[in-house]
């Protein structure tokens, strides 16, 4: 057997790790001064494309959707061993909901063309809305198994998975292909490779390469198609997709393709109450506190 | 759609084997309100087998209408077959806005019924209400619209979102956040038997085991509550939090971190991704206070802060606190507790 994987991941700000150097003055995060990371349920997501191609043999290819340096995922992508990658970026994607997203990830799909599956995390840290793997699911008519922990097995064309459910676990079967989202795997993502990490660092998009030679055009210049032959032979050549090249309809992504709209932003001010009574940490203080809180009723 | 009469506000009902999720019935409380605000009624799309008893409950909390779909092969949740009835009747009825529960099976059907009929979804929602909307890209104002409220960006900043497109306005919303209002004993409504029509490729995922993990915790219904964070060090200081909880007569809940540390199950995560909780008190050790976990309990009646760092944000909604390292504090909270006269 000889699996076709996709993993579809997203670059984002670091929410989880929200430090006083991310607080403004007024007690609200400051979104640009958060590092931007790699979506962690993605990476699950990566690892466990990356088990079932040691189990079963195949490729993993890994896409993100983002501004260029969402490239910076995808490199360590290859760190960690996917085998192709490609960057969906394009002004036309900004502001796109999930409905404008999934759309989008599904021209991707087909663009790849051939595959038997494709992974997502569940969901990422800066929406956590779960929305887009079902999805891109539904876009592409393929059939879902979501919060995956565990991928059991494949056999003869199905897959087996332990999937979280409320109140306990289920072990489900599912023709591929098909779309799993993923929670967790049973080993953690595994780190850079060291060796990778030196042959991969050199990997880059076309924009990449003609920012290196800045003033030149594609086109015109032999030599760089020259030089990308020579990297896509090495595998160092990361795809650069646009709208046009992903043939998408205009009225279906970005902002044209996102039925929802912010209405407002309201930034969580942590300051708050102002009559917190400070009790002082000495046994004689905590003490009185019990004694209060039992008098009132709030502690029996 | 949205141009003609105005449509309902419906609710998936979720149920496991002929017991109703809670929030199922917080929502249909909701719907009501929405409802009532808007002149339409409130139905829900109860899929399922076995069923057909469960309407009159739905009826008495606000429910006019049941769609009933039937069917030994919607027993158990899979999202293709309850994707394709959910759509069949929205095609057919148009709704107005659609309510799911922000469960595992909400989370994973909402959005796939969402992108088959091509309309927005908002998801983990903390509030809903009905107001006007000023879309000014393409300078008109669309009345009667729902205002989908849910925090965003790990719960450091709320979002307030609108559908601008063609009804159904979807949502889903998480267990707690909405209040359930008393049933109205003999309140009587509608039941539509729907129509079940699969074939076998939607039935292409297959059920093989099921196992149910009792909920170690009943976080929902605790009036005293005592949550560890990342500040109890590690699964060691952690126990230090379990034995506090026990001496007190408490339950025992966590932060994020202390979950994703692996200290302590998801069960007992309070938060935007775990449980909201309400309890009579809730004592924090060793909890910064994101605001993803303040989400989960700024409610709660009284609430104690114990944490080293005098600057954590906790201690901006606590009613009282306690600044200092947890591994003294909790001892001699528990020695003046079993000394209590």
């Amino acid at each position: 057997m000889s699996l076709t994987i996709l993993v579809f991941a997203k670059q984002v700000p670091d929410t989880k790790n929200v430090t006083g150097k991310a607080m403004k003055e007024d007690g609200t995060v400051n979104r640009a001064a958060l590092p931007a990371i790699f979506n962690p349920e993605d990476l699950e997501a990566l690892e466990t494309a990356l088990q079932l191609k040691e189990r079963f043999g195949g490729r993993v290819v890994v896409a993100t959707m983002g501004p260029p340096a969402a490239t910076a995922i995808l490199r360590h992508a290859l760190y960690m061993g996917a085998d192709e990658t490609a960057l969906i970026t394009d002004r036309k994607f900004a502001g796109a909901d999930t409905l404008a997203t999934s759309y989008t990830l599904a021209c991707a799909a087909r663009k790849i063309g051939q595959f038997d599956l494709i992974l997502c995390g569940r969901q990422a840290i800066d929406g956590d809305t779960a929305q887009v793997g079902p999805q891109l699911a539904e876009k592409l008519a393929l059939p879902q198994l979501t919060y995956v922990v565990d991928v059991l097995d494949i056999q003869k064309g199905r897959l087996r998975a332990r999937t979280q459910v409320d109140g306990g676990y289920e072990v489900v079967e599912t023709p591929l292909p098909a779309l799993l989202t993923v929670v967790a795997t049973p080993t953690p993502p595994r780190p850079a490779g060291a060796k990778r990490l030196m042959q991969y660092k050199k990997a880059v998009t076309r924009s990449e390469l003609l920012a290196r030679h800045s003033g030149a055009t594609y086109e015109d210049a032999t030599s760089l198609a020259d030089e990308e032959g020579r990297l896509r032979t090495l595998g160092l050549w990361i795809h650069e997709w646009s709208a046009a090249d992903l043939e998408a309809e205009p009225g279906r992504i970005g902002m044209a393709g996102s039925p929802t709209k912010v209405k407002a932003i309201e930034s969580v001010v942590l300051t708050g109450k102002k009559d917190t009574v400070l009790v002082p940490p000495t046994a004689e203080a905590i003490g009185s506190l019990v004694h209060d809180l039992v008098k009132d009723h709030i502690l029996s | 759609m949205s141009k003609n009469a105005p449509g309902n506000v419906w609710v998936f009902i979720e149920q496991d084997a002929g017991r109703i999720a809670d929030v199922s019935l917080e929502l249909v409380c909701k719907a009501r309100e929405l409802a009532d605000t808007l002149g339409v009624k409130v139905e829900a799309i109860l899929p399922g087998a076995a069923v057909a008893a469960l309407p009159p409950r739905l009826h008495e909390l606000g429910a006019d209408n049941v769609f009933l779909a039937e069917d030994p092969r919607l027993k158990h949740f899979s999202a293709v077959p309850f994707t394709k009835v959910i759509v069949g009747l929205a095609r057919q009825h148009r709704p107005n806005i659609i309510l799911f529960g922000a469960t595992v099976t909400g989370r994973s059907l909402a959005p796939r019924v969402a992108s088959s009929l091509q309309v927005g979804l908002t998801a983990d929602c903390t509030d809903l209400k009905i107001d006007h909307f000023e879309d000014k890209a393409n300078n008109r104002v669309l009345e009667n619209r729902l205002m989908q409220i849910r925090p965003a960006f790990g719960g450091n900043i709320i979002a307030t979102i609108v559908n601008t497109w063609d009804d159904p306005q979807m949502v889903t919303v998480r267990e707690g956040v909405m209040k359930l209002a008393p049933a109205q004993p003999g309140r009587k409504g509608k039941v539509t038997p729907a129509k079940v029509e699969l074939d076998a490729t939607d039935l292409a995922v297959a059920l093989i085991e099921r196992v149910t993990e009792e909920k170690s915790v009943d976080l929902k219904g605790a009036q005293v509550i005592v949550a560890g964070g990342y500040g109890m060090g590690s699964k060691d200081g952690f126990a230090l939090v379990r034995q506090f909880a026990e001496a007190i007569g408490a339950e025992v809940a966590a932060s994020r971190a202390a979950v994703d540390a692996g200290w302590i199950g998801h069960d007992h995560q309070v938060g935007q991704t775990g449980v909201t909780v309400r309890p009579r008190l809730y004592i924090a050790c060793g909890i910064s206070g994101s605001v993803q976990h303040r989400a989960g309990m700024d409610q709660s009646a009284k609430i104690i802060a114990i944490n080293q760092d005098p600057a954590a944000p906790i201690f901006a909604i606590a009613h009282y606190g306690i600044v200092g390292r947890v591994e003294d504090v909790l001892p001699k909270f528990i020695k003046a507790y079993k000394g209590r006269g």
